[in-house]
């Protein structure tokens, strides 16, 4: 397999790649797998393949038991998104409290249809599932900020906000 | 007003810190654990609790600890599931955020009972936050002496982790969950062999929720017979109710078991009725995998008994006429609520989530989404609700894991009650767009309405 190379972990988080393996008994390193994922996401945006053969490399795993993983769990992207995905969970209490106004509020105000990316590469929409906020319906989640209760000012307020910054923090880093 | 055995300090300013939960009585039950009591000792107390799976299956956690295999020189883990998933539920993720010792304290207490000397607590992705809030409590544990090596000088030496999952519903399934663990794709074991003899790497492994190892700190406390003095009958002690849909006070309570339906959803002190003055259509009282239950259901059962938040109560009927506890996802539905469309938000979710291991419910959950769709959305026809109903009975039973029950039964449910709501999305296929079939009329219940 030929090797990127120009894809690697600054210092910090090769430091915590080590905190979180060490948080496994030894020979069980693959453990780490997931959360080393959510790290590598978080640093550059999305799982390309060479980001995938890195993380294997990093965790001695074939490639294969990096791609079968993130292929598998939905919060991994595997294509370029937005700076900023704003996840709208459109599932029964949220669709009860009008999730399904909220997520095509948001198409038209950004120009946009669920799943897409805004042409200046700041937003991706997406419809979830269940996100665990029932009782604060509608709500969507950015990075890993949970912004619960929404209306259509609401969503205006934080649109603005993103634009003016675009950074959604996600595991304690700006993913940048 | 129902006592509080885990929400009580959860008010109190920088209760999520070490120093302010230690000051209000926080890791006695370790102290008292390590101090005076024995595994079995411990073990005892929770069997005497009554303390039931507070996930969603309501297995007695004594005895699941009891199953625990306990070969020679082999390692033993406990794993705390903060998958917490199940729409309509929201209850772990309060109790972690607000106080998230209490699930450390129990962890202690639980791993000791069970011999573990390395336990995870594995968490949803999507809770990354709560991740953060949770180290930052096992650091401060760390540092005052309550994990690592010979805990408060009592030998015993244990470390504790949490660990993401990723985005996978089936993940709070155990053996998904342990796959998961593992670094792999989240599809359920076989079983046997079960957890407790071959679970995370292969070792004896207990999985229990969030809020049951929780309930353990109080039952150690305070004895599990003080416990057991809560509640009625086999469902004892208080349990959290993640309450969502129409009503005026939407949240997270904690309820003594027993209480009634008609005072959860009526009563000031816990959702206060139905928002803006409309009727009661429906509730799901265990979280979207369990029957929903029509209005005429809910405060009475099918002979007339006062409805309670209880295993044996919400039950009570079977799925003819009752539900289930489930995880305590009570979700209300007021009048103007479409149960057809509901149905098919579920079936997708359900499509959305399944592993694909098993073809009754991969394929079957594709099938149920795409006719409950065309029922919705104006392009049934009448021998689709037969349809549905025969897609449901297959993949019930059929599968590995109880994803595939989960996603059959409310489908089942809401054509056993609400077939006419169904039939007339058929035969008036433009009106159903427009408003809602409203609320639908008491029936008798003597054969299968299918």
């Amino acid at each position: 397999m030929e090797e990127n190379n120009n894809i690697a972990f600054p210092q910090s988080l090769l430091d915590e790649v080590k905190r979180i393996t060490d948080m496994f008994p030894e020979g069980k390193q693959k453990s780490a797998l997931l959360r080393v994922l959510h790290l590598a996401q978080s640093h550059w945006g999305y799982l390309s393949v060479d980001i995938m053969d890195y993380v294997a490399r990093l965790l001695h795993l074939q490639p294969i038991e990096v791609y079968e993983v993130a292929t598998f769990y939905s919060m991994y992207d595997t294509e370029k998104v937005g700076k900023v995905k704003l996840e709208v969970c459109r599932t029964g209490p949220c669709m009860i409290e009008g999730a399904e106004r909220i997520i095509s509020y948001i198409e038209n105000k950004l120009g946009i249809k669920d799943g897409e990316t805004t042409e200046d590469g700041i937003f991706t929409l997406k419809s979830v599932e269940c996100l665990g906020a029932c009782g604060y319906a509608p709500m969507l989640q950015a990075g890993e900020k949970f912004h619960e209760h929404l209306t259509e000012e609401k969503v205006d307020a934080l649109i603005e906000e993103y634009r003016k910054k675009p950074v959604a923090n996600y595991m304690g880093l700006e993913n940048e | 007003m129902s006592r509080k055995l885990l929400l009580e300090n959860a008010h109190i300013e920088g209760i999520n810190t070490y120093d302010v939960y230690r000051k209000n009585g926080g890791y006695r039950s370790v102290e008292k654990a390590l101090k005076s009591m024995s595994p079995d000792d411990i073990l005892e107390e929770v069997k005497k609790s009554g303390l039931r799976g507070r996930g969603g299956a309501g297995f007695p956690t004594g005895m699941k600890w009891s199953f625990l295999a306990k070969p020679d020189g082999v390692p033993r883990h406990l794993v705390c599931n903060a998958d917490e998933s199940e729409p309509g539920t929201f209850k772990d993720r309060y109790l972690m955020e607000k106080i998230p010792h209490l699930l450390i304290e129990g962890m202690i207490v639980s791993s000791f009972a069970l011999g573990a000397n390395q336990s995870y607590i594995y968490i949803r992705g999507e809770y990354m936050y709560v991740l953060q809030i949770l180290e930052k409590a096992i650091k401060e544990a760390y540092d005052n002496g309550w994990l690592g090596k010979n805990i408060q000088g009592s030998g015993f030496d244990f470390d504790l982790a949490v660990t993401p999952g990723a985005g996978a519903y089936i993940c709070g399934e155990e053996t998904a969950l342990i796959e998961s663990l593992e670094g792999n794709r989240g599809n359920p074991r076989m079983k046997p062999p079960f957890p407790a003899v071959k679970g995370l790497w292969q070792r004896p492994t207990v999985v229990n929720n969030v809020e049951t190892i929780a309930a353990v700190v109080p039952i150690i406390n305070d004895g599990g017979d003080e416990y057991a003095k809560i509640g009625i009958g086999r469902s004892t002690g208080t349990k959290l109710i993640s309450a969502s849909g129409n009503i005026n006070k939407p949240g997270v309570y904690e309820i003594d078991l027993g209480l009634s339906v008609e005072e959860f959803i009526y009563g000031d002190d816990y959702c206060g009725g139905i928002k803006n003055g409309k009727k009661l259509k429906a509730c799901v009282p265990g979280g979207s995998s369990v029957p929903i239950l029509p209005h005429y259901l809910v405060c009475k059962t099918a002979e007339g008994n006062d409805r309670l938040m209880t295993y044996e109560s919400l039950s009570e009927g079977g799925f003819e006429t009752g539900s289930m506890l489930g995880s305590g996802g009570f979700i209300v539905y007021d009048e103007d609520q479409c149960i057809v469309r509901n149905t098919w938000n579920f079936a997708r979710f359900y499509h959305h989530e399944s592993c694909g291991q098993c073809s009754p419910c991969r394929e079957g959950t594709g099938w149920m989404k795409k006719v409950l769709h065309n029922l919705e959305h104006g392009k049934g026809k009448q021998e689709d609700i037969d349809l549905l109903w025969d897609i449901q009975s297959k993949i019930e039973g059929n599968t590995i894991c109880p994803l595939g029950d989960a996603a059959a039964w409310p489908v089942a449910a809401a054509i056993r009650h609400f077939r006419e709501e169904f039939e007339w999305h058929v035969k008036e296929p433009s009106l159903s767009q427009e408003k809602s079939y409203g609320l639908v009329t008491e029936k008798q219940f003597e054969t299968e309405t299918a």
